[in-house]
């Protein structure tokens, strides 16, 4: 915090790398953090209109179940399993393991198809159509 | 090869001087989000469109309520943690570093707060 404005290296401008899945993937993975964050009012919400009664209740699930509630919810669920995997693909790398080129691409890709399924059955689930 | 000084190392104390403990501590909550993010999501879809009673009740369990507040207080943490670093790395005016760090940090409380005793007087009263 001391040298925030000291004249230390930066990293190359973002601008001169092509678009990779790697970097796609990375930066999903700080987006999603940070809407997960954003979710965490709501939760609270929720947790508090629980409590608050049952009309409180009855309210929270009107705004949850809007169409824009839904949009936001199917968000938070592919959020939460795209992190989740992609953070398990994070905490290999931190033990050293899984850096040369092709495990990269491959774990990237495994997270993309792992997270989309599990948001597919979570919501084919919570329709009761599985 | 040792990037460290023997004085760092000896002090177990970083750049930032407060050693490890943040990566640390991001990394720990991480491993505990794993099992409990799981057991969230099947736990909500369970009582999907669940009568209010059903709810409460559910909540009036030691074991329930114990793991909701567990998911909400170590997600909050890590996602704190977290934003912490995303702040720092593209804030770099001083003041407004530090004001959205403790703005973050502050709501962050707050909302641990009011998630603890909301589920605690279901877990008391339920
Ligand atoms: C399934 C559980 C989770 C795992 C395994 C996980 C894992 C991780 C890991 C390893 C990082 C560090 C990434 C890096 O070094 O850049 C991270 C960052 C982050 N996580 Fe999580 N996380 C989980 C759940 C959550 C939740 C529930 C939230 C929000 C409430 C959240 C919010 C964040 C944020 C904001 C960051 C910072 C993003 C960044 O630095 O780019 N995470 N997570």
């Amino acid at each position: 915090m001391s040298n925030i404005n000291s004249d230390r290296p930066l990293s190359p401008h973002l601008q001169v790398y092509s678009w990779q899945l790697t970097m796609i993937l990375s930066i999903i993975h700080r987006g999603s953090g940070i809407f997960l964050m954003m979710g965490t009012p709501v939760l609270v919400w929720w947790l508090y209109q629980i409590q608050a009664g049952a009309g409180s209740y009855q309210q929270a699930e009107e705004y949850l179940l809007h169409p824009l509630g839904r949009l936001l919810l199917l968000g938070w669920t592919f959020s939460i399993f795209y992190h989740l995997c992609n953070g398990i693909r994070h905490l290999f790398w931190d033990i050293g393991k899984g850096y040369e080129i092709s495990t990269l691409y491959r774990s990237g890709a495994v997270v993309v198809v792992v997270s989309s399924l599990l948001t597919l059955a979570t919501w084919l689930r919570a329709y009761g159509l599985i | 090869m040792k990037f460290r000084s023997p004085l760092k190392n000896a002090r177990g104390l970083g750049s930032a001087n407060e050693g490890l403990s943040h990566w640390w501590l991001q990394r720990v909550t991480a491993v505990a989000l794993i099992p409990l993010c799981l057991w969230f999501v099947y736990s909500v879809l369970g009582f999907l469109g669940a009568p209010h009673a059903v709810v409460v009740s559910w909540f009036g369990s030691p074991l329930n309520s114990s793991l909701m507040l567990l998911f909400v207080l170590v997600s909050l943490y890590h996602g704190q943690t977290g934003v912490q670093v995303v702040i720092e790395d593209y804030i770099h005016t001083k003041v407004l570093n530090i004001g959205l760090l403790l703005l973050v940090k502050g709501f962050s409380a707050l909302l641990a707060v009011v998630a603890v005793v909301s589920v605690l007087k279901m877990a008391i009263e339920g």
